[in-house]
This record gives structure tokens, C-alpha cells and sequence, in this order.
């Protein structure tokens, strides 16, 4: 994959960005008029997961978010942006993203996707296929047992996994100095036994080049890397959260100084490579995108029976029983809880 | 020709290796299941059959081992993994429970978890704490777990074989005092129980005793002592609790009319009150004495010299056979 980028690629990677944060505003505003529940934004995350993406080859790499990464995973292909949106509405197709798309869902219960990520990468060694995971978690996942034991295992069994640590600063309301009392996240790779290193998770050029630099040790069969990308949460934790609160005014008016989606367009107008047109066309692109995403999402056919749906490959005779009565029930109006046989 | 007679972990044992014979994808896992062949020998050889790429000392982190399980699988392999004792799954619920349960559901049929985790549990042979722990009722409490159960040394080939087989994850709950106490002939070859279907140990006409695992060897002693006061006792052995074979539950309550549910559990939200609730939901007018349970007590899981106590032994449930003799309707 691209270990050098060239202009196309920067382009293309500034336009992801530009798509990451209009559809996250798109799905803020949808939370604010009652049309989908809780998401959380990814404003300040754009570069870093852009950045990391760009380094990874779709074809024969793995990537396992978090839940706000699935905004800016466009490198996967626009499917990962549908399924989100859906995903975002409630509708039990979000959590579907189809093959071939290398993308695990989205993930609430904070770090057990770090420990899946080095199953995952373990099944890729065993199978002799070639490829990476790049896994994403935040700061306040650190203090989670599961990135211990993942970091602990992917040392021990050394399997091609990318750690990618999104440190935003903030775990909701908890600062990263109430998380660790270490010298940076990175450090942890140590105990690990692995390399660690930190980037500047705002550039997404510096977080290409380490993450490029990792899966190449990945493929080399060198195993696993720890990486910190430093960057800071723009916006809030998610739409039921208030900030003002908590985030101290200079220092968030300081990280706005950083917002990648201003540095790295600066960066292309100074190349020559951006314009104001690039920009209008981008943010056309990225509202149609959301657009046609949000469009999809809702136009999914959906039965309340589905619910039964893929809990066991096939129903057991007890859910077949609950699964009648309850088709019944909606459908007559009869007793749906008769007995569950 | 007879089938060979086995104990239980040797049946085991051998399922496994015919399992990874014939399917290459199934790897097995785990706390010292590869140099030393496991803590009970359940996986004894396999190393040296079938390589260190296929069965795995794992570091000492119950999570880890079920988490992986699910990447594992994503990516196509057949995991195995052990947890040396099942009351260490506590520390490994969160990947069992919130995510093993429910990634094909999460993921609409993307990524099935073709996933058997064997554990050892049930007490009698004075291990320390947490080491004998009965979690039946919150595991069947997770939607999305198969919960399978074998009493006898064919089961353990039979369903073990079927567990692997399965689609979808099973826990596979081995019996610490079934290992090597229980043995019996175990059919050579292809063999497959399914699940659901639950199997008479002894049929009986008076009362029937509902139970599963090692309590069916117990509830059989039981049954032998109230045959010599002229009882006709019958166990019916669940083999698995999910998915639960409703019907064969059913006609034992039609067919006498008297049942103890026997579980080795705490009793406030257990599985045995699920057997009951269910027999009270659909054959409520066949019984002839209110059902009863026979059980662990509200406490965890004692001490060595109190376990005897707190393990139902066969003359509690005869105890409760012939007091649910005494109801008249």
C-alpha cells in the first residue's frame, strides 16, 4: 500500500475527512430533531483515522473500530458509511456490514474489540494469509483489563495487529492524567514487549507514515506495534454529553488552532493541489454522501419478528414458540406471553 | 463387539483429536492445555498429534482466551478454548456474555461464532474456592449460548462432537467428578447426539427426577435405593439446557405426575426454576404434587469440609421423592 503518497492520495484523504465531519454534523443534527438516539461525533479524530487508513490495503487488511471511526473508514468503501447511518437509526442492519468489506461493527463495550483484533490477526497467521488488523480504542480504554491482555497476547503469540491508540484527552469527562499516571500511552507497549511510539494523531500524514511503518513490520512477520495518536475531541463525547462543563475553554480554543481539517487543507493549498472549488465540491460530495447514506438507512425493509433473527444460525423450538406467539400477537392481538415452551 | 469402556476425560480426550483430525480449522486453547495436556488431561497428546500452531498454552487470562476466540472465528477458524475451571469465567464474562453470545446477532449473520468452550465445574473433590461453582442459570440466561451438559462418557463424545460441529457458541460444561468417576461403553466411530433431546437414564412411573451432569450419577443412586422400598423412580437427564427439550419434560410430568428437579446451583434464579416454570406453564394439570427442587443452597459455593452439605446427595432427593409421595391431590 501507498508508503508514499502521492497527490491523489492527499486529495482523497482531505476529502474523507472533509465527509467524516459533515456526515458526523448531519447525524448531530438528526439526534437534535428526534430522528435517531445517542451518537457520538468525531470531530479532532478525523486525521488520525484517515491517516491510519490510508496505510492499510482494503483488500487483504482488517480493521476493527471503536464507534466513532466508522465516519471516517470511506478507504473501506461508502458501504461502512450506509451501515453506520443505519447503525446510528437503530435498525439491526447497522451492525451488518456485508462481505467483502474488511470492517467489524462498531463497538460499545470499550476495549473487548482490542482482544478480537488479536484473535482476528492470529486467525490471519494460522491461515498463512497476508494482512493486517488495525484496531482502534481510545485513551480511556487503556485502563481497560482487555488492552493488557491483548497487548499482553499479541507480544506472546506475535500476530500481525496494529494498536492504534486515538487519545482525544478525554474519557467522557475524565482527563488522561486521571487514566494513567505513565509518561503517555505509547510507554505501555514495554510490558508488551512490542514497539511503542506516539504521533501527532492532528497530522494525518505523520500518523500514515507510522502506521505504514507498523504494518510493514506487521507483514515482516515482526509483529505487533503500539501507537498513540495524539489529537483532542473537538467536540463532545456525544450528543447527550455537555462539555462546558469539564473542558477547560483556552485548551480547547488552543486544540481548534489544530483542527486537522484545517492544517491539512493549508498543508494542500500550499502544495497547490486545493482550492476553494476542491472545498465546495468536497463538502458537496460529503452532504450527498451522508445524504444517500441516511436514505438508505431508512428506506430498510424492517419486521419486529426480526428480532429472532440471527441469535443462533436457526431458531430453537423454544424461540420458534415465542417467535409464533409473538407474530400472533401482533398480528391479532392475541396473547404473546403464553408460555414459553 | 462391544464399544470400548471409557472414563469420561478419556472420551473427551479422543473427541478432540478426532475433531481436529477431520476438520483442520479447529484449534484448541487454553491455560496449560499443550506441554502438560491440561490440568485434568483432558487435552493429553494433542501437542504432539497435531502441533503448537493447533493447541496453545495461552497466558493466564480467562478474557483474553474467549476474546481472541471471537477474532479467531471472524477469521474463519473453529476455536476450542478451555477455561480451566468455570468459575474463572467470571473473569471473562464480559467477552462471553457481551460479545461471544451476540456477534451474529450484532452482526446480522456476518460473523458466526462457531465457538465450544469447554470448562470443568460441579463440586465433590475439595477444590479450593471458585473452582467448583455451577453458573447453568446465568449462563442460560445469555441469549445467544448453547448450554450442553453430559452425564455419561458417550454424551461426552456424542455432544462434544456436536458442539464443535455447531454453528453457533456452546458451552460445554464438563463435570469435575464425572472425569474419571464416571465410565461407561462409548460407541467408536462417528457418533452425534443432538441437542434438545433429552435422554432417559432410568424410566420410572412414580415420580420422575429432572436433573443433568454428575447430579444424574447421584439421582440414579437415589432412584436404586427407593427401587428396594418397591419406588419406581425415573431420571431423565436434560443433556443440554439450551436448547431444552420441552416435550420429553412434558411427558415425564404426564407420565407420573410427581417431579424433582435436582441442581447442584443456588436455587434463587437457577435453572431448575426454569425447568419448573416451564412445567407449571404448560402441564400445570397433569401434576399430581407440587414439583420440587432439589438444590445447592442462597450461599456461594463452600469450603471443603461444608461442600458434602451443600451438594445434594442422593439421600436428599430421596428425601424429596418420598415427601412428594405423601401429596394427595
Amino acid at each position: 500500500m501507498p508508503t508514499t503518497l502521492h497527490n491523489e492520495d492527499l486529495i482523497a484523504m482531505l476529502c474523507e475527512m472533509i465527509k467524516a465531519r459533515v456526515a458526523s454534523d448531519r447525524l448531530w443534527s438528526l439526534q437534535r430533531q428526534g430522528r435517531i438516539g445517542t451518537i457520538a461525533p468525531i470531530d479532532g479524530q478525523e486525521a488520525t483515522t484517515v491517516g491510519a487508513t490510508w496505510a492499510l490495503d482494503p483488500a487483504t487488511d482488517w480493521v476493527v473500530p471503536q464507534y466513532r471511526e466508522p465516519l471516517a473508514l470511506g478507504r473501506f468503501g461508502p458501504e461502512v458509511l450506509n451501515r453506520f447511518a443505519a447503525w446510528a437509526l437503530g435498525h439491526p442492519e447497522g451492525g451488518h456490514i456485508p462481505e467483502p468489506v474488511r470492517v467489524f461493527p462498531p463497538q460499545i463495550s470499550l476495549a473487548t474489540q482490542i482482544l478480537h483484533a488479536v484473535g482476528l490477526a492470529w486467525a490471519l497467521k494460522l491461515r498463512g494469509e497476508p494482512g493486517v488488523v488495525l484496531v482502534f480504542f481510545g485513551d480511556g480504554s487503556t485502563s481497560e483489563g482487555d488492552f493488557y491482555e491483548a497487548g499482553n497476547l499479541a507480544g506472546v503469540l506475535e500476530v500481525p495487529v496494529i494498536f492504534l491508540c486515538s487519545n482525544n484527552q478525554w474519557a467522557i469527562s475524565t482527563p488522561t492524567s486521571k487514566q494513567t499516571a505513565a509518561a503517555g500511552f505509547a510507554s505501555k507497549a514495554e510490558a508488551f514487549g512490542i514497539p511503542g511510539v506516539t504521533v501527532d494523531g492532528m497530522d494525518p500524514l505523520a500518523v500514515h507514515e507510522v502506521v505504514a511503518a507498523a504494518r510493514d513490520r506487521a507483514l515482516a512477520g515482526s509483529g505487533a506495534t503500539l501507537i498513540e495518536a495524539v489529537n483532542y475531541r473537538l467536540n463532545a463525547h456525544t450528543t447527550a454529553d455537555d462539555p462546558t462543563r469539564y473542558v477547560p475553554e483556552d485548551e480547547l480554543a488552543e486544540a481548534r488552532e489544530r483542527d486537522p481539517l484545517v492544517t491539512f487543507r493549508r498543508q494542500l493549498e500550499a502544495r497547490g493541489i486545493w482550492d476553494r472549488h476542491h472545498q465546495t465540491d468536497a463538502e458537496e460530495a460529503a452532504s450527498s454522501a451522508i445524504d444517500h447514506a441516511w436514505n438508505w438507512a431508512t428506506n430498510l425493509p424492517l419486521n419486529q419478528l426480526d428480532l429472532f433473527d440471527h441469535v443462533f444460525a436457526n431458531l430453537t423450538p423454544r424461540q420458534q414458540q415465542q417467535r409464533d406467539a409473538l407474530a400472533a400477537h401482533l398480528n391479532h392481538g392475541t396473547d404473546a406471553d403464553g408460555g414459553a415452551r | 463387539m462391544s464399544d470400548p469402556t471409557m472414563t469420561m476425560v478419556a472420551s473427551i480426550n479422543a473427541t478432540l483429536a478426532a475433531e481436529m483430525e477431520r476438520d483442520e480449522r479447529v484449534v484448541v486453547f487454553g491455560e496449560d492445555v499443550a506441554l502438560s495436556g491440561g490440568v485434568f488431561r483432558a487435552t493429553d497428546g494433542l501437542l504432539d498429534r497435531f502441533g503448537e500452531d493447533r493447541v496453545v498454552d495461552m497466558p493466564l487470562a480467562e478474557a483474553a482466551i474467549l476474546g481472541a476466540a471471537v477474532g479467531l472465528a471472524a477469521g474463519g477458524m473453529v476455536p476450542v478454548p478451555e477455561i480451566q475451571f468455570l468459575g474463572f469465567s467470571y473473569q471473562a464474562m464480559h467477552q462471553l456474555a457481551g460479545q461471544i453470545a451476540r456477534f451474529r446477532y450484532r452482526t446480522q449473520g456476518r460473523f458466526a461464532m462457531p465457538i465450544t468452550i469447554r470448562a470443568p465445574y460441579g463440586g465433590g473433590v475439595r477444590t479450593p474456592e471458585l473452582h467448583s461453582d455451577s453458573l447453568e442459570g446465568q449462563l442460560t440466561n445469555i441469549a445467544g449460548l448453547k448450554v450442553v451438559t453430559p452425564s455419561t462418557a458417550a454424551d461426552a463424545k456424542g455432544l462434544l462432537t456436536e458442539a464443535i460441529r455447531d454453528p453457533d457458541p456452546v458451552v460445554f460444561l464438563e463435570p469435575l467428578r464425572g472425569y474419571r468417576g464416571v465410565k461407561g461403553p462409548v460407541p467408536e466411530g462417528e457418533y452425534r447426539v443432538p441437542f434438545g433431546k433429552a435422554r432417559w437414564a432410568t424410566p420410572g412411573d412414580d415420580v420422575t427426577i429432572i436433573t443433568w451432569s454428575y447430579q444424574v450419577e447421584v439421582a440414579l443412586r437415589a432412584a436404586r435405593n427407593l427401587a428396594q422400598q418397591g419406588l419406581s423412580v425415573g431420571v431423565l437427564d436434560l443433556r443440554t439446557l439450551v436448547p431444552l427439550d420441552v416435550e420429553e419434560i412434558m411427558a415425564a410430568v404426564e407420565r407420573t405426575g410427581r417431579v424433582v428437579v435436582v441442581e447442584e446451583a443456588v436455587p434463587t434464579g437457577g435453572f431448575a426454576a426454569e425447568v419448573i416454570a416451564t412445567i407449571n406453564e404448560h402441564a400445570f394439570w397433569s401434576l399430581e404434587a407440587p414439583p420440587v427442587r432439589v438444590s445447592g443452597f442462597d450461599a456461594p459455593y463452600p469450603v471443603g469440609q461444608l461442600e458434602d452439605t451443600y451438594v445434594p446427595d442422593a439421600r436428599r432427593i430421596e428425601a424429596a421423592v418420598l415427601r412428594l409421595l405423601e401429596v394427595r391431590p
